[in-house]
């Protein structure tokens, strides 16, 4: 199933709980190696239960899995996947570093091994000077780091990351992305669950968006963003828009708030200046603007067409 | 057992070892077995009292109930009551302290199939019973010796045979108790209302269901005959030396030696299966 470039290939996957709640319905989805992946969805859509079919944590009602060309949970596909899922979960009575000791243990670490892993995943997430202290005393960032210093022991190819930033406060999500994104450069390949649409937009090479157990779209975070606009403060207003939509460049023009949002590759903004300026409008402002990641997850999961699956 | 079998057990066993809740267990272990078994029969012993406390056992009775040839009798004497709801306790909060925590999601992703898993976390149990056990032997036999010592009496010991068979039972007796306490602790998925459920189980419906079957109905009998608690007391009456000391309670000659061994034995394996097959079927949520 799986190519050599392929770390995860999910075709038509669905979860049932009973006969009444689909948490998943039908997905395809698949992670290139390399690749920081975002899956990205409101609370509820379902990314944690597809994350959990993937780790071999809740068995599929239908569809086929491949992890690193392995069936989902077997020890072929685990001893190469690190994964933090739904927040770090591990013993209140022990340290850090015992904790990490116990995940290394069952993860199958070497016994000479095991204290030089754990020295260099609690300095890559930054907590070797809190690591000998009991895990109830860290603080929800500090958990979280451990989680994902847990889920770096095994070395792993493919990381999973389940809203890694919950909790934290923005110095340590900005830390957490930082981290993320090193991770990504390392060769690794990162699956990042989040609703944080921000989060996924900054960090994110591909994203899939997941709504009510569906995947809607998939495409790097650029392709959904699309086009970017041009924003422009002209009057008189319905001048300027007979006169923009004359042009071949422009592909639509729309008034809101009483600007005009021309959509326009933004290489022919002079000519769209000098257009109008030649047509007798006085133009107060011309500014490119980005879609944001939000604005198009907002359209998908709220249109009409999504909202009733 | 696999690599990653042994690596999941010297977890468990790392885990146990740092558990503050298993220290407490060892203790109120030790702690009952000696004021039980040696210090309150010793002090009606030396205040020359022994009616008042044993049912009506001369103090020459008393002693000889506290010297070293009584060893395995006085350790695995309360394995039928309160060492068997302590090990109960062990296996739930071992089993089922992992959903309390969401750590099993931990376990189950890291490398070893949920099998294997399994198989670690009982041989760990199994170490740590018999630890547990070596130690209540250990201080049971430092302690009459002690007593044997200071009363000047002849220090006779078990013999290596008596000594193998009581340590056997013993183990395979809380290792029941504690098997099925992991039982509970997976099928219910949690610590508090496995332990509420074994221990009402082990303290009260055996001994009401023991009380009754002696008592009133008969035709409890066999009933009674295949429950876990009578089978280990049964065990236990098998290996008693002085048969004129009154036994601990819940010991029992209500089942034959052979037959409450093949019944422990048999809730062992039939306790394994339900918690493999209920932890290998069963989604992680």
């Amino acid at each position: 199933m799986n190519g050599p470039q392929t770390v995860v290939e999910v075709r038509g996957l669905t979860k049932r709980y009973g006969s009444h709640l689909t948490a998943v319905d039908r997905i395809d989805l698949t992670v290139r190696r390399g690749e920081v992946f975002g899956f990205l969805g409101p609370n509820g859509a379902g990314k944690t239960t597809t994350l959990r079919m993937l780790l071999g944590l809740v068995a599929p009602t239908s569809g086929d899995i491949g992890v690193l060309g392995h069936r989902p949970g077997t020890p072929e596909s685990l001893a190469r996947i690190g994964s933090l899922v739904e927040g770090p979960a591990f013993y209140p009575y022990l340290s850090g570093r015992h904790n990490l000791r116990v995940v290394a243990r069952y993860g199958g670490i070497p016994g000479r091994r095991i204290d030089e892993r754990v020295d260099a995943v609690l300095r890559t997430v930054d907590l070797t000077g809190r690591a000998d202290d009991k895990y109830t005393t860290y603080s929800l960032g500090m958990k979280q780091r451990l989680g994902v210093a847990a889920a770096l022991l095994k070395d792993p190819e493919l990381i999973v990351l389940d809203e890694p930033t919950n909790g934290l406060d923005p110095a340590g999500m900005r830390d957490m992305r930082r981290l993320i994104r090193e991770l990504g450069t390392e060769g690794r390949t990162v699956l990042l669950s989040s609703h944080l649409l921000g989060e996924v937009q900054q960090i994110c090479d591909r994203v899939a968006v997941i709504n009510h157990g569906r995947i809607v779209t998939t495409g790097t975070v650029e392709e959904l963003r699309g086009d970017a606009e041009l924003i422009v403060a002209a009057a008189p207003s319905d001048i300027a828009r007979d006169r923009l939509a004359a042009m071949p460049q422009v592909r639509g023009v729309q008034v809101r708030d009483g600007l005009l949002r021309i959509q326009v590759d933004t290489q022919h903004t002079a000519l769209v200046n000098q257009a109008l300026v030649e047509a007798g409008v006085a133009v107060t402002e011309l500014r490119r603007a980005e879609r944001q990641l939000e604005d198009v997850f907002f359209e998908i999961t709220q249109s009409p067409e999504m909202s009733h699956v | 057992m696999s690599s990653l079998a042994i690596g999941t057990a010297t977890a468990e066993l790392l885990k146990l070892a740092r558990r503050p809740a298993v220290w407490v267990l060892l203790a109120a272990a030790a702690v009952l077995n000696q004021v039980f078994a040696y210090v309150v029969p010793y002090l009606s012993y030396t205040s020359g009292d022994g009616g008042g406390m044993s049912d009506g056992a001369t103090p020459e009775q008393l002693l000889a109930s506290t010297m070293p040839d009584q060893l395995v009798a006085n350790t695995i004497g309360g394995f039928a009551v309160f060492a068997g709801a302590l090990a109960l306790v062990l296996g739930a909060l071992m089993f089922g302290g992992e959903y309390g925590w969401g750590t099993v999601k931990t376990m189950l992703t890291q490398r070893a199939g949920r099998g294997t898993v399994l198989v670690g976390q009982l041989a760990a149990l199994a170490v740590a019973v018999l630890i547990g056990l070596l130690v209540l032997f250990g201080l049971g036999a430092a302690t009459s010796a002690v007593i044997a010592v200071a009363e000047d009496q002849a220090m006779s010991w078990p013999s290596l045979v008596d000594l193998a068979q009581g340590v056997g039972y013993g183990w395979l007796i809380l290792l029941t108790w504690a098997v099925l306490g992991a039982v509970l602790g997976v099928t219910l998925r949690g610590i508090a209302l496995p332990i509420g459920l074994g221990v009402v189980w082990v303290l009260g419906v055996e001994n009401l269901v023991s009380a009754m079957a002696d008592s009133v109905l008969d035709a409890l009998e066999p009933v009674r005959d295949v429950l876990p608690g009578v089978n280990a007391g049964s065990l236990i009456n098998a290996v008693l030396v002085d048969r004129s000391i009154e036994p601990a309670p819940g010991v029992t000659d209500a089942v034959g030696e052979g037959r409450a061994l093949l019944t422990l034995v048999a809730y062992l394996v039939v306790a394994v299966a339900v918690a493999a097959w209920t932890f290998r079927r069963r989604d992680v949520i």
